[in-house]
């Protein structure tokens, strides 16, 4: 995560966020640790996606995650804060992986990834042509849309039927990939807001000790999830 | 050109993982001058596995934080030889390691020791079922070793790392609980086995009901507090869930931090040099020896000449191969002829495995070890009859479960839908409900799956990228096949609510995308013929008599098994004969 030169620094409410209240419940609530509420997602200045890519990727991650149903959804929990630091950072970037030529991006997808695009650059290129390919085929753009339109878009986004260049078919995949990291990420990478989603699964996060509870078969673990910065659901 | 060149040293052992620690803790014994060198960071449990910050599934277990990095070295990788190799731009099926400890670090820790008709594959096959069963193009080969010879080297392997586990069979008389179908050990493991997750009971009592015979896995992950002969204590494991792709924060699984480092890098005539890539190996004009190795030293930006009497390559098998192939160690490999060694017989692990999912069933998923479970070895390599069911090969069968980290282990039940309302609301519903039986099986080596340099992609240093040219076969296929049938039949007598199955099936060609395993091996591969081997059975170099290749790149064809207990064991073994014979009088052993 870095803090780009003449923004506020959001580092200081990615490290030290703020516990739910309402997922207290299982534990004496005095023991929980808040820290106050982050300023609410409408609020939040991207530090990568355009203010148009942004409201994209807000709107997609709504429909990837919705709120509807059991389960918090991916605004909920700040997914899309999640996705712009990561691609603001070594992921988006791709500082870790092979870049260099010849490229063959419409070469067998058996044999992995083979843009000359980051994927942070696939996001960029991508979000307006599959915005293009909405007005084209829905008449509006993708934050527009209706819900059960949005989701028809998506599924043809997924299933290839979007004419995307090569060098951009990896995109619904990673949108689809990062919006699941966002939402069960450790909360310090922005998302997984007051540990919503390891509360709802059940998953008790950075505990990392059960000695005395791996022969307790079929039993409910009882301590509620906890961060790697000690917050607590 | 080597911008330095570095005092002398007897040996230099390039890369500090598994197989160089054990190098370096036995030949230090001898008060030789050792050096290692390691291309990655240096890394000890405190401060870079320390409780908190490694409980970070992003950065360790889906960016890879402990792992080698693509753009700094990766290969390219095709089906067969018409096709174009392209690069493995970020990990996916494999995840070799990089830094002090390697992939020893961030394994899981299963600790097997091969089958006895394994290790002599090739004459088991002739003599029981005849030449003509073997299918055309199927190169399989003897090791060189048998596994009474090993016995001992595993031995001190296991009592080095502090297994977990119960003896099946010490010395012929087959212990009850045990591993009926191991070969003969002299002691049982030096700690008991781990306790039992729910699913790994409920596959122990299922399998039990069809007549096989569960046992614990053996485990890497302590199961109590244990010194081991160098003095290394381990302290018992809490299961805490985030163990292979992570190094432990609890001192629990073995790893050549916990098992090896801190007592080595007390000894004064070792020493380790962290940032340092070992681009070649150097040879003597008259091309019998190695004169040292030239490696980048990534904090200077120098490429250093380190003169050696001794060279042991222990840079994980792909990088083996590659730098044998840099180096013009061996003559690499041809599959239009058959001719060549350096990269012949590469092969992989054949895996597959069935999801459970109960509604009534709560398994604690984030509850795990590395390598906790019940395994059966039933459809094991020696207990398959190969004329009749059609193919070569076997697989050990485990019900059991490593962590619940719900990016990479949750899973929802066939059906699915991918993403929207229908995902979220299963993945809550079934996250703790999910069990799996998995089958780890072997991967027979042929002609045509081997690695060479490639022509077209080049790494930071312009040197040519290691190309692996290699397919999923039919013989292979049929196996898994096979072990689908079994453990469905297990899996239903369990009475799941839903099932899915995933195994390489009629079809499945080599997909480089999903992780599978990081059980590479062959390419430098030991045997008794330097025409189809590139290390004898002392793993030492045909060519070059001071150099010592240790390994999974050793393999002739893959095991059932993991890699790590063999290729530990055969760094103890070739250890033990440099001492007692190559020291006194270096020449060819063999
Ligand atoms: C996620 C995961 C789970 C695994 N689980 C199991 C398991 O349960 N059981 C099992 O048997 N095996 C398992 N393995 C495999 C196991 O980790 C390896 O078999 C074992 O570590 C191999 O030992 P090695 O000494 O050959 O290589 P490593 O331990 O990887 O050490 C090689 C070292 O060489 C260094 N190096 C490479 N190239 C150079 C160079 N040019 N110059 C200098 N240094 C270099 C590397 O950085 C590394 O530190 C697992 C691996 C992974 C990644
Ligand atoms: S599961 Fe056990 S051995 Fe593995 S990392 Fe956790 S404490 Fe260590």
């Amino acid at each position: 995560m870095t803090d780009i030169p003449g923004r506020v620094s959001r580092r200081g409410f990615l490290m030290g966020s703020a516990a739910s209240a309402a997922y207290a419940t299982l534990m004496n609530p005095s023991l929980s640790y808040a820290q106050g509420e982050l300023p609410p997602l409408e609020e939040y200045e991207p530090v990568y996606f355009t203010a148009d890519e942004w409201r994209f990727v807000m709107a997609a991650c709504d429909r990837l995650i919705p709120a509807e149903g059991d389960g918090p959804g991916a605004l909920e929990t700040r997914v899309p804060v999640f996705i712009d630091l990561q691609m603001a950072g070594s992921f988006g970037d791709a500082s870790d992986w092979y870049m260099a030529g010849p490229h063959q991006p419409d070469a067998d997808p058996l044999l992995g990834f083979q843009s000359p695009l980051t994927p942070a650059q696939i996001y960029r290129q991508a979000i307006p042509a599959f915005q293009e390919w909405c007005q084209t085929t829905h008449g509006d753009a993708f934050e527009n849309l209706d819900s059960a339109t949005k989701d028809k878009a998506l599924t043809s986004l997924q299933k290839g039927d979007v004419a995307l260049a090569p060098e951009l078919r990896d995109f619904f995949s990673f949108l689809l990939q990062n919006t699941k990291e966002g939402y069960f990420a450790d909360p310090k990478y922005g998302g997984n807001y007051q540990l919503k989603a390891w509360a709802y699964i059940g998953f008790p996060g950075a505990r990392a000790a059960y000695t005395e509870w791996v022969t307790r078969h079929n039993q409910t673990y009882p301590l509620p999830a906890l961060s790697i910065s000690g917050e607590r659901a | 050109m080597a911008t330095r060149t570095d005092p002398k040293k007897d040996v230099v052992i390039l890369g500090l993982g598994w197989t160089g620690s054990i190098l370096g803790m036995e030949l230090a014994q001898e008060g030789l001058e050792i050096l290692a060198l390691e291309r990655g960071e240096d890394r000890n449990t405190v401060p870079d596995f320390q409780y908190p910050g490694v409980i970070d599934e992003l950065k360790y277990g889906i960016r890879y934080g402990f792992m080698q990095k693509p753009t700094k070295m990766t290969l390219t990788v095709r089906h067969n030889t018409e096709q174009t190799a392209l690069p493995y731009r970020h990990l996916g099926s494999f995840l070799p390691g990089d830094g002090v400890g390697g992939a020893g670090i961030h394994w899981n820790g299963h600790t097997w020791r091969t089958q006895d008709v394994e290790l002599r594959l090739k004459s088991y096959v002739e003599e029981t079922f005849g030449a003509d069963i073997i299918p055309e193009g199927m190169q399989i080969q003897d090791w060189g070793v048998t596994q009474e010879e090993l016995e001992p080297y595993y031995d001190r392997l296991e009592y080095m790392m502090g297994i977990s586990g119960k003896a099946g069979n010490i010395n012929g008389e087959i212990q009850e609980g045990g591993n009926p179908f191991e070969a003969p050990r002299a002691r049982d493991y030096p700690n008991p086995p781990l306790d039992n997750t729910y699913d790994a009971e409920l596959f122990a009592d299922a399998a039990r009901k069809f007549g096989y015979h569960p046992f614990p896995r053996p485990a890497a992950n302590a199961s109590r507090a244990y010194t081991n002969e160098y003095g290394m204590q381990l302290g018992p494991c809490n299961y805490c869930g985030f163990c292979e792709r992570f190094g432990c924060l609890n001192y629990s699984k073995a790893s050549p931090q916990t098992c090896i480092l801190d007592a080595l890098k007390q000894k004064p005539n070792f020493s380790y040099k962290t940032h340092a890539e070992v681009l070649k190996i150097e040879k003597a004009a008259d091309g019998k020896t190695a004169t040292g190795v030239t490696y980048f030293d990534e904090k200077t930006g120098d490429e250093v000449f380190q003169p050696a009497d001794l060279v042991l390559v222990c840079t994980y098998s792909l990088n083996n191969v590659h730098l044998l192939l840099l180096s013009g160690i061996g003559q690499p490999y041809d599959p239009a002829t058959g001719e060549g060694v350096v990269g012949r017989n590469y092969s992989y692990q054949m895996t597959g495995g069935t999801a459970l999912f109960f509604k009534d069933k709560n398994f604690n998923p984030f509850i795990g070890t590395g390598s906790v479970g019940m395994s059966i070895d039933d459809f094991s390599i020696s207990q398959i009859d190969f004329a009749e069911e059609g193919f070569i090969g076997g697989s050990y069968i485990t019900g059991g479960h490593t962590g619940g980290r719900p990016i990479q282990q949750l899973s929802t039940p066939p059906g699915t839908p991918s993403w929207g309302q229908g995902w979220k609301e299963a993945a809550g519903q079934w996250y703790a409900c999910k069990m799996s039986i998995g089958s780890h099986g072997s991967n027979m080596s042929y002609r045509d799956c081997y690695l060479d340099l490639d022509p077209t992609y080049t790494d930071r240093h312009g040197r040519p990228l290691m190309r692996m040219t290699f397919n999923w076969k039919d013989n292979d296929i049929k196996m898994t096949q096979f072990m689908k049938g079994k453990i469905e039949e297990v899996a239903k007598s369990m009475n799941p609510d839903k099932m899915a199955s995933g195994f390489k099936h009629d079809g499945s060609q080599y997909d480089v995308r999903p992780y599978q395993s990081t059980h590479n091996v062959g390419g430098a591969i030991m045997g008794t013929d330097p025409k189809t081997s590139v290390i004898n059975r002392y793993l030492q170099s045909w060519d070059c008599h001071n150099v010592f290749v240790m390994g999974a790149s050793a393999y002739p064809q893959n095991t059932q098994y993991n890699p790590t207990g063999p290729l530990g064991a055969l760094a103890y073994w070739a250890a033990d004969a440099i001492r007692k014979d190559y020291l006194k009088n270096p020449r060819p052993l063999m």
